[in-house]
């Protein structure tokens, strides 16, 4: 692990620490950049250089929540009192499930995996419900990919298709896709054409050079005519009437596709979430796919979270799956709406949750959050959400990428170190999710866990 | 018409500041239409209005209007949050990932804000 790159101010001035390479966890770009301006005196960020909207409010914003380290129904309790009492609920809970870890660093997922092979869990992550429909069409598809660095010095054709990166993910038109200047790419922007697909206009239009206005619950259709017009078969005369785009807006697409030296297609939640799910991206990656008979093309989901693409990294090499994965038979199995948590909540399967860096009682489905409420819930988070109020158990952890250190993995797959800025009062979640390992492995000691 | 959540920037800075914050709760609670499907509904700005559908009902405040050519007509954007989540149907067709987007919701004019 690479050390902080710290610089202290002198004795007479201001207790100030600047961070050099620090990096910003709020959203998958993972940016590793950053020069923080820390006041250790009221530690608190002052200053991110060359963070961007999104990443000026995740470090500028942070401070120490006036907040006690753990509670049990509300009341303060000591840490380990509460780790007694989160140990407790997994060991005798019938089905424990655990989700979030998109916002902790892979220490912290790894020992989540661990506990959840100990109690016989369910181990889900916010993939779920973000890239999950993607993470289904990988197994069936496959993925023709790249890293953003190889994007940056060689695409001279970038699609974005369902995405706001502009608003969502703003540097990534900045640091990796549009305007910056790459080993075969020297003229930046220049080089390159940028094409948009989406239902609406957005703050990322004016980056591209063409955008595409698909009908709303239409992409699976447009994907499919671009793949058989690739191969040279006919389409439908009435695709414009089907997708809202015409026939010579596809036909020019497709010779751009077939003529550039390196592809990407850049796809969002435009197409996970809606009507088609992983149809539609496994459409869009066998497009990326075929496009390979005639040049280089690779496609890329757009990830969220600072560390989803680390979860699901974790979870791989620990069970084989990325998401979604039960060892309630001792062994793990993966089932996409069987052993996702918005089913197993809805279906009121799971009779307690962990819920690690998540807020489930804000962002799922209304029957989920309802039987959410009926099961005692554990929840780890930095700050205050609607799921942690409401649990049983709540512990305020550090933040990653702030007060502790550990490794996210960017959108592409690629690992990074964080660098923290200044320190916390609050345990970091591998603390935490350690002391409750450690606990459930005395408790099974002292007599197996009953049957189900 | 088609209620269609998503991020925004105010969405993502407004997080930062905390989910339980009243900027947080007013960004995810404002919704946008074009002006055409407004004034076809006589909306303005700030006005009250009640989405539902056979999951669950909100009530939300109307944003500035969208220019036509920007949003489709019969299209709602809302950022996502706890309004958007309370329309979202829990049923996953067995990938996990509920209908986020594109849910079919009736919005109903409650009054001046």
């Amino acid at each position: 692990m690479s050390e902080t790159k710290t610089t202290e101010a002198a004795a007479d001035e201001p207790n100030i620490r600047i961070v050099e390479d620090a990096t910003c966890t709020f959203c998958g770009c993972v940016c590793d950049d950053m020069e923080l301006t820390v006041d250790l005196d009221a530690n608190r960020i002052t200053k991110a250089k060359n963070a961007c909207v999104l990443g000026r409010a995740w470090f500028l914003q942070h401070g120490i929540e006036d907040h006690p380290q753990a509670m049990i129904d509300g009341r303060e309790v000591p840490l380990e009192e509460a780790m007694d009492e989160a140990a407790r609920i997994l060991h005798e809970a019938k089905f424990p499930i655990t989700y979030g870890l998109s916002d902790s660093p892979c220490e912290a997922q790894r020992v989540a995996v661990a506990i959840n092979d100990l109690v016989r869990g369910n181990i889900d992550t916010t993939t779920s419900v973000c890239h999950g429909p993607s993470g289904i069409a990988f197994q069936g598809v496959g993925e023709s990919t790249a890293t953003l660095g190889e994007v940056k010095n060689r695409a001279d054709l970038v699609i974005y298709w369902g995405g706001n990166p502009a608003e969502s993910h703003p540097r990534h038109f900045t640091r990796y896709t549009v305007t910056p200047k790459g080993r075969y790419i020297p003229n930046g922007k220049k080089d390159r054409y940028v094409v948009l697909v989406d239902i609406r206009k957005t703050p990322s239009s004016p980056v591209a050079d063409q955008t595409i206005r698909v009908k709303p619950g239409r992409d699976f259709e447009l994907l499919w005519a671009l793949r058989a017009l690739v191969r040279g078969r006919d389409i439908s005369p009435d695709i414009e009437g089907i997708t809202g785009v015409s026939r010579e807006t596809l036909d020019e697409l497709v010779e751009r596709m077939k003529n550039c030296n390196f592809g990407v297609l850049f796809f969002g939640m435009g197409l996970t979430m809606t009507r088609g799910r992983h149809f539609n991206s496994g459409a869009l990656l066998a497009l990326a796919t075929d496009l390979n008979k005639y040049t280089h093309f690779v496609a890329k989901p757009v990830r969220g979270h600072g560390n989803v693409t680390g979860a699901d990294n974790v979870v791989s090499w620990q069970t084989g799956y990325p998401f979604g994965v039960n060892f309630h038979r001792g062994y793990p199995r993966f089932n996409p709406g069987e052993y996702t948590t918005v089913d197993l909540l809805a279906r009121g399967d799971a009779d307690a949750a962990m819920m690690i860096a998540t807020d489930p009682a804000s962002n799922f489905p209304k029957r989920a959050i309802e039987n959410l409420k009926k099961i005692p819930v554990i929840s780890l988070d930095a700050k205050p959400t609607y799921t942690s109020r409401a649990a049983r158990v709540a512990f305020m952890v550090a933040t990653y990428g702030i007060n502790t250190g550990g490794t996210v993995y960017r959108m592409d797959d690629v690992p990074i170190t964080l660098r923290p800025a200044f320190d916390s009062p609050f345990p970091t979640d591998e603390e935490v999710l350690t002391g409750i390992h450690t606990r459930l492995k005395a408790l099974r000691a002292n007599g197996r866990k009953k049957a189900a | 018409m088609i209620l269609i959540p998503g991020r925004s920037s105010k969405q993502g800075t407004s997080l930062n500041a905390g989910k339980l914050k009243e900027e947080y709760q007013t960004v995810t609670s404002t919704i946008e239409m074009n002006e055409s499907t407004m004034n076809k509904l006589g909306l303005s700005a700030g006005d009250r209005v009640r989405l539902s559908c056979s999951t669950g009902k909100v009530e939300v405040a109307c944003g500035k209007p969208r220019k036509d050519e920007d949003l489709p007509d019969g299209m709602i954007f809302i950022p996502y949050g706890p309004s958007s989540s309370e329309l979202m149907e829990s049923d996953t067709a067995g990938t996990g990932m509920p209908m986020s987007k594109q849910m079919m919701v009736e919005v109903e004019r409650l009054g001046a804000n």
